[in-house]
């Protein structure tokens, strides 16, 4: 059958699926599951560029997700005066100010050969300036950070729209990616694969450990919606079931828009000549390097772009969820998750994508309260035969969600590698 | 002197235990990798699900009433290790076996792996439930040894628990053991020349089945032993090896993958520079404040890396080996 | 009975095959060659052979039985072995553990065998505890050779063992080859260096576009007119 019969029939199969679900976990629970799939999508749609599109494998998403969720919780955030009227601000700056001769002399040591330092000479220069860096850097953050964490707590926000917030987010996440794709991009696929891994969990550890800047474990709530929040609503008289009801609605709404101009604008992409390029890298590295592409650069492109679109959903879940909890985020959820959703939609295929994050999202919320019907029925039969109740069936069944995952994964490489709705290889004329 | 005795029980002991542990996870990473060709990312999750096993047989074994003078997790060890390396072949033959039969990249048998790595972790949290434990089983405790050093003119203890010895004992046993393996027997030097080039190994006649068995064997062995001696050592939790994972890869690919005595010395070198990165240097430094300029003194804690980021200097290590060596400082198998 | 027989076989690396009906036939006794110009499916032939890569029609027959599509390490055993031409050694095992690979398959006592391998070539014996990835590369030819003669095999398969080796040991390794056989080892090489190789061949076989062309001992090929001007530069 032609791509795009497949396409409708699975999307109506999907929408079945979901209008079940819905019955079953009732019109708030649906409306937020959908809102959630929203920001995954647009996250989802990224991972699709790096890995549809170029080929590449990034699996330090969870990074980007929490600087995208800090940001946009320093931009959407209530201002904090206690900071801006202590002395905190004027101590950033000094750090700021000491991180940047830092960046400098570590920058003018690596360019140390040009004054003829050379070999290992350079090498031990380098590592004692970026030794001296770090000290230099250190010594005047952490006064600064112990100064605002006793005083005000954290630095607080600058009290500007959520959707500012989501763009900022988007913006930071792209030049921390360009930074870590200028590094990383050369290693071969498994190697990066590693690599990503890596730096998000230092992305991790620094945004959980950095108090001053984040709050760290002791999170932000209530992060501010840019449509209106289910409190107001029911300001206005609105019944506490339809407030959360249509404050979801109206959320979905915004969101619904930069999904839908995402999607329609990395479509267009990939018909035109950008995309033919980027997938002629992909399929043949060494041909297209050979024909003059600059095939690093495009690979860098590609990175970048997708991670933009993480950033914007990552700073819209955080402001959905209204908490900013840095613990919360584990590569399970926000790496892997993605993944999934990417391989068993469709790799390179955008409506693929989106289906495998509504497939894949609904799945991994059901699990839950499946694995507690299990749960308690197994715990009368075992009450029943004397061994007891089973203890501790919330936390458990949460469990359940992981191994469904991990299933997932192992029957969508073996059965599935190209996923529901693969790429549609179109003949150029 | 006392700050020498700080010193060792604060790097050298803990940096000697998680060198271990590290360098047994390591050895297995780095032997899948060498002859099966791929990250085996559920490594760390192999490591868990061992040390599950030999708490249940160790609880057992309390229940029945058995006391001994070692914690009974040691003396379950052989029977949980030869448990481990039959699911781990089990892993391969459901998981991994069928992947390979199609050719598929290694990036993909990363993911199958990463699969394997949750669903291992979700049957584990879904049956023992995510609370830490603590390994000792019935009414056993750890036993703590405090040696005197005052004949030395220390006044504080040197600190070393009995399942720390013995890890170290059955570490150095092990590392001894699969040395004379991989040199002298027929099958451990298959193993080399099969991590050192498949192709010729087949050409050759040896038998590559037998030895990705093997494999499989002894690093699911030694994956329960690192985490049981983990276990013992701190204390049993599900998530207990994902935080690992990344230092034994780091360990893994810092002495070059595929090659063991790499591995070993890529496990001790990051489980010391972990210790030695929180380690804190006023207190050794204290003594020379007598040789600083006027007034000036030492701050409180002077370590290179705040004890909260721990964590990170395995990952550190690993991007920049990644980044500048991913060959490793020692030769590993050419890729 | 041959040997080995190879008949109209046709195969490849999967799609356009590369062999379009190759025929080899050698005795026990032969020293077979296979000559001819680039592309002409010589290697090839081997790993067909060898199960290396997949035959889609045809035979090949090592004493009488069908060994087409068998996977390599099934071979060994039977008393086939091969050296490939590329990455012949295991560079990170001494000499001595490269010929005690060879060795794997066999239940008995390979010392004797290792001694005649050292005998026949002394440098190895020297350097036995070298790794193999140290040795030059005449020598790291001398030692995939004795590799694969570990397995005491009735044939034994070389693709080009001259390839990249100083004149001098090309002599040597050709040497050594024909002493081989004497001792009982039928041998089916490919060969670059065609004219030397050709001059000890009992049987010689000139593929091109993965057919056979011309057939005979080597000296007839030698001599042959046609045979030296299309295919030995003259």
């Amino acid at each position: 059958m032609s791509a795009t019969r497949r396409t409708i029939l699975t999307y109506v199969g999907l929408f079945v699926f979901i209008f079940l679900v819905g019955l079953w976990q009732g019109p708030q629970n649906i409306t937020l599951l959908l809102a959630q799939s929203i920001a995954y999508a647009l996250i989802a749609l990224g991972l699709n560029i790096q890995f549809g599109y170029g080929g590449l494998f990034n699996f330090g998403v969870m990074g980007f997700l929490m600087v995208a969720g800090a940001s946009t919780v320093f931009v959407s955030f209530p201002v904090n005066h206690d900071f801006w009227g202590s002395d905190g601000p004027l101590l950033l700056g000094r750090a700021l100010i000491a991180f940047l001769a830092g960046a400098l002399l570590v920058w003018g040591a690596r360019q140390s050969d040009k004054l003829g330092v050379k070999g290992a000479w350079k090498s031990t220069l380098v590592v004692a300036c970026w030794f001296i860096a770090y000290v230099l850097y250190r010594s005047q953050l952490d006064p600064a950070a112990q100064y605002i964490e006793a005083k005000s707590g954290w630095i607080g926000g600058l009290g500007l729209s959520p959707v500012l917030g989501w763009v900022v987010g988007a913006a930071v996440v792209a030049v921390i990616a360009w930074i870590i794709g200028k590094i990383t991009l050369g290693l071969r696929t498994d190697y990066l694969a590693i690599a990503t891994i890596g730096i998000s969990e230092i992305l991790r550890n620094f945004v959980k450990n950095m108090d001053w800047l984040t709050r760290g474990t002791l999170t932000v709530s209530p992060v501010p919606w840019a449509t209106p929040l289910p409190q107001d609503l029911q300001a206005q008289g609105v019944s506490i079931d339809n407030s959360f009801l249509y404050a979801r609605l109206g959320f979905i709404a915004l969101t619904l828009v930069f999904l839908v101009i995402a999607f329609f604008l990395v479509s267009r992409a990939y018909a035109g000549p950008w995309g033919r390029m980027m997938r002629a890298i992909r399929d043949n590295y060494i041909a297209a390097g050979s024909m003059g592409k600059n095939v690093t650069r495009r690979q860098l492109e590609i990175f970048v772009l997708g991670s933009v679109l993480m950033g914007l959903g990552g700073g819209m879940l955080v402001t959905l969820s209204q908490i900013f909890d840095p613990s919360s985020y584990q590569p399970i959820n926000h790496t892997f998750l993605i993944w999934v959703m990417v391989i068993v939609g469709g790799v390179g295929n955008n409506w693929g994508t989106v289906l495998g994050v509504l497939l894949i999202y609904i799945i991994w919320i059901v699990s839950d309260p499946i694995a507690q019907l299990m749960f308690l029925n197994l715990s009368h039969w075992t009450e029943q035969i004397g061994w007891g109740a089973i203890p501790e069936i919330d936390s458990r069944s949460l469990q359940m969600r992981v191994f469904v995952l991990g299933v997932v994964i192992t029957i969508a490489l073996r059965y599935f590698p190209r996923g529901f709705l693969p790429e549609v290889v179109r003949r150029d004329k | 002197m006392d700050q020498f005795i700080f010193f060792l029980n604060k790097v050298m002991v803990p940096g000697l235990v998680t060198g271990s542990v590290y360098a047994l996870g390591a050895i297995g990473v780095t032997l899948i990798f060498g002859i099966l060709r791929f990250a085996h990312f559920a490594h760390g999750d192999m490591m868990t699900m061992g040390s599950y096993f030999a708490w249940v047989m160790a609880t057992a074994l309390a229940a029945m009433g058995i006391v001994l003078p070692i914690p009974l997790g040691f003396v379950v060890l052989p029977v949980s290790m030869a448990l481990t390396a039959v699911v781990a072949l089990g892993l391969d033959w459901a998981f991994y076996a069928p992947l390979r039969r199609r050719g598929a990249k290694p990036v993909t048998l990363l993911i199958a792996s990463i699969g394997v790595t949750l669903m291992i972790q979700g049957l584990v949290r879904l049956i023992f439930g995510s609370s830490t434990r603590d390994f000792f089983v019935g009414n056993e405790e750890k036993v703590i040894y405090r040696i005197d050093l005052s004949a030395l003119g220390g006044t504080r203890p040197l600190v070393i628990s009995q399942p720390q010895i013995m890890m170290w004992i059955v570490t150095a046993i092990v590392v001894l053991a699969l040395h004379y393996f991989l040199t002298r027997s027929r099958l451990g030097k298959g193993m080399r020349a099969m991590a050192d080039n498949p192709d010729l190994a087949q050409v050759s006649g040896i038998n590559t089945q037998l030895v990705v068995v093997v494999t499989w064997i002894i690093a699911g062995a030694l994956a329960c032993l690192a985490g049981t001696m983990l276990a013992l050592d701190v204390n049993l939790r599900p998530d207990l090896a994902f935080n690992i994972i990344l230092p034994i890869f780091a360990a893994a690919i810092v002495g070059g993958l595929g090659n063991t005595y790499g591995a070993i010395a890529g496990g001790m070198l990051i489980g010391f520079a972990e210790a030695l990165a929180v380690f804190n240097w006023t207190a050794v430094l204290r003594p020379f404040e007598t040789y600083l300029p006027n007034g000036w003194t030492f701050p409180n804690t002077l370590s290179l890396v705040p004890p909260e980021y721990k964590l990170t200097v395995a990952f550190v290590i690993l991007v920049i080996t990644l980044l500048n060596r991913p060959t490793g400082i020692f030769k590993g198998a050419s890729t | 009975m041959p040997i080995l027989e190879v008949k109209n076989v046709v195969g490849g690396y999967g799609g356009v095959p590369i062999l379009n009906g190759v025929n080899i036939s050698i005795e026990q006794s032969d020293i077979g060659v296979i000559v001819g110009p680039n592309g002409a499916g010589k290697s090839t032939t081997l790993k067909a052979i060898f199960g290396l890569l997949k035959v889609t029609s045809g035979n090949v027959l090592f004493e009488g039985r069908e060994i087409a599509n068998a996977l390599p390490d099934k071979l060994v055993p039977m008393g086939l072995s091969f050296v490939p031409q590329e990455k012949n050694v295991f560079t990170s095992l001494t000499v001595e553990e490269n010929l005690e690979m060879g060795g794997f398959i066999r239940r008995d006592d390979i010392s004797g065998t290792l001694n005649e391998i050292y005998d026949m070539f002394p440098v190895l014996k020297e350097k036995r505890r070298q790794q193999a990835g140290e040795l030059s590369g005449g020598q790291r030819q001398m030692v995939a050779m004795g590799r694969a003669l570990m397995s005491k095999p009735r044939l034994l398969m070389l693709d080009e063992p001259s390839a990249g080796l100083s004149p001098r040991y090309v002599l040597e390794i050709f040497e050594h080859i024909v002493a081989v056989n004497k001792a009982g080892v039928a041998i089916l090489m490919v060969e670059q260096n065609a004219r030397q190789a050709l001059a000890f061949a009992s049987r010689g076989f000139v593929l091109a576009q993965g057919q056979n062309r011309f057939t005979g001992t080597g000296p007839e090929l030698i001599a042959d007119p046609e045979v030296a001007k299309s295919f030995l530069g003259g």
